[in-house]
């Protein structure tokens, strides 16, 4: 059954959660991805195996963590490591198939901002918390997802410092950079889908959350948005998704 | 062999103006009492060092305790910023802080080279992104065998580290579990080091996953009960999530900060 009744943020959450499937090793940024790896984790995909970067491996949290090294994390996991161990034996030789990794700054090649805004690192408008675990995350994942709300603010033509590597200036800077991970290749926002072009690897509209126009999306774009041929309507959240999704934010 | 002492005691003994101090924890067992003894103490020119600074950072920056901070991700977690942080990085209020700024891999890595008397340890990470730009410890370095390129870090061996964990028996061996975070790697890295823990036992019982740091490892144990409040403790204590998101009014406000040391440094700050 199809609801009616739901938030942006509800339809961006119940997009991520979609895009995860079954069985795979998913490594989760806290905040917006973890409410959908769980989200996901909770609905259609019961053996997604989640990895958060406080040292759990298989985490089966009930309701959302409150923060990255919630104790009902380590409760529930498959086995719990040291910092140290899950950056290098489990993160960084490629064992992971998903990044899924939020953004404060996110440009139409798929870099991440995290760290300053303002173009002079020294004397920032606004600093942000930093790098944590995203650029190797970034790195090393054999690929990558971008959860984030999407504004002129946020979506730019490019970030003011790259602190996660997404497809640099495109046109296969990654591959030259030897990076052995996909990188971004998907991007879901409050408004709708994009994917990279497979060629220049800019990000490129490929859905609408239903109710939302391309316009809409063009106007909170920083930048000259390309639109696929065909733009896909997301269906709109099952009541199913939903009532977990809403149960998962109430217990927490 | 590691000897019991106050807390007080501790941090006048190991903690001296113009330390390299990391107080490490992630998320879980963070020594905030241990940090708040060092504004009591009133320690200058500090470089803090963590791969997380939270709330205990936030307030010994506010405090003027620090001159650098070495970090990976600093905020407060889930709830936001470190106003403190902010305004000594954007304001230099109360005292300018440098800041050397790294990825969670890198300072993990610079741990565990510290912690294996390694001067620096590579990692595949940095790659294409701004970091090396505004960091000089992070550098491009050639494998010897295959030729590829990847990235060194220099090993880090703060002065002295300090964490906290459940228990210790009373020849000063040390047992902790749940996250373990990378209080290993930054005991054994530093040249000094101190654990607060919430009790001092004659036997330490085993734990399934835990870990034992011996003795000899390390040099001072204060038992200090909720020493890790508002983080918490493993089968001791929860995560005052409430004390996380009061800290946010506190820290926005300059004025009310000070209010805040004030209670601190008289002895009577009140646990929200």
């Amino acid at each position: 059954m199809t609801a009616h009744d739901y938030t942006a943020d509800e339809m961006m959450s119940v997009a991520a959660a979609r895009a995860l499937s079954g069985g795979q090793r998913c490594f989760v940024g806290i905040g917006l991805p973890s409410t959908a790896a769980n989200l996901a984790r909770r609905t259609h995909a019961p053996d997604l195996v989640l990895i958060y970067e406080s040292g759990t491996l298989g985490s089966k949290p009930d309701r959302l963590p409150a923060s990255i090294g919630d104790g009902i994390l380590a409760e529930t996991a498959d086995a719990v490591i040291s910092v140290p161990e899950v950056f290098n034996y489990w993160l960084q030789p490629g064992r992971i198939d998903v990044g899924f990794l939020g953004a404060a700054q996110l440009d139409k090649f798929g870099n991440i901002n995290t760290t300053v805004i303002g173009d002079d690192y020294a004397n920032p408008k606004v600093r942000l918390p930093g790098a944590g675990g995203a650029p190797e995350i970034a790195a090393n994942c054999h690929e990558v997802y971008v959860v984030v709300r999407q504004s002129k603010r946020s979506f730019v033509d490019q970030v003011d410092f790259v602190t996660s590597f997404g497809h640099g200036r495109g046109n296969g800077e990654r591959d030259r950079l030897g990076l052995r991970g996909a990188g971004p290749t998907l991007v879901i926002t409050d408004l709708g889908v994009f994917r990279p072009d497979p060629d220049s690897h800019e990000l490129v509209l490929t859905g609408v959350h239903p109710g939302v126009t391309v316009e809409q999306v063009r106007e909170a774009t920083g930048w000259e948005l390309r639109v696929a041929d065909d733009v896909a309507t997301t269906p709109a959240p099952t009541s199913d998704e939903l009532a977990v999704l809403r149960a998962l934010k109430e217990a927490s | 062999m590691a000897d019991l002492a106050s807390l007080s005691d501790a941090i006048a003994e190991l903690v001296h103006d113009g330390d390299v101090v990391a107080l490490e924890g992630f998320t879980h067992l963070i020594p905030v009492a241990a940090g708040h003894e060092i504004i009591r103490q009133g320690r200058r020119d500090l470089t803090l060092v963590r791969m997380t600074p939270d709330i205990v950072y936030d307030q010994l920056i506010g405090a003027g305790c620090a001159r650098k901070l070495i970090f990976s991700w600093g905020g407060n977690p889930g709830v936001g910023s470190l106003h403190r942080f902010r305004d000594a990085v954007q304001h230099g209020w109360p005292v300018p802080l440098e800041i050397e700024e790294h990825s969670h891999a890198g300072m993990a890595n610079r741990y565990v080279a510290g912690a294996s008397g390694l001067p620096f340890a590579v990692l595949r990470g940095y790659l294409g992104t701004d970091l090396p730009n505004v960091t000089d410890t992070i550098k491009p370095i050639t494998c010897p065998f295959t030729g590829e390129t990847l990235t060194a870090v220099p090993a880090i061996n703060p002065d002295v580290a300090i964490v906290h964990a459940q228990r210790a028996d009373r020849a000063g061996n040390v047992q902790m579990w749940g996250l373990v975070g990378v209080q290993k790697e930054a005991v054994l890295a530093a040249r000094g080091s101190l654990v607060t823990v919430e009790e001092v036992v004659d036997e330490l019982e085993p734990v399934p996953g835990g870990m034992v740091l011996p003795s000899w490892a390390v040099d001072l144990v204060a038992e200090v009960p909720g020493g890790a409040h508002p983080s918490y403790a493993q089968g001791y204590s929860e995560r005052d999530n409430a004390y996380y998101a009061a800290w946010d009014p506190i820290s926005r406000d300059r004025g009310e900060f000070e209010r805040w040391v004030e209670r601190v440094r008289s002895g009577d700050e009140v646990r929200t």
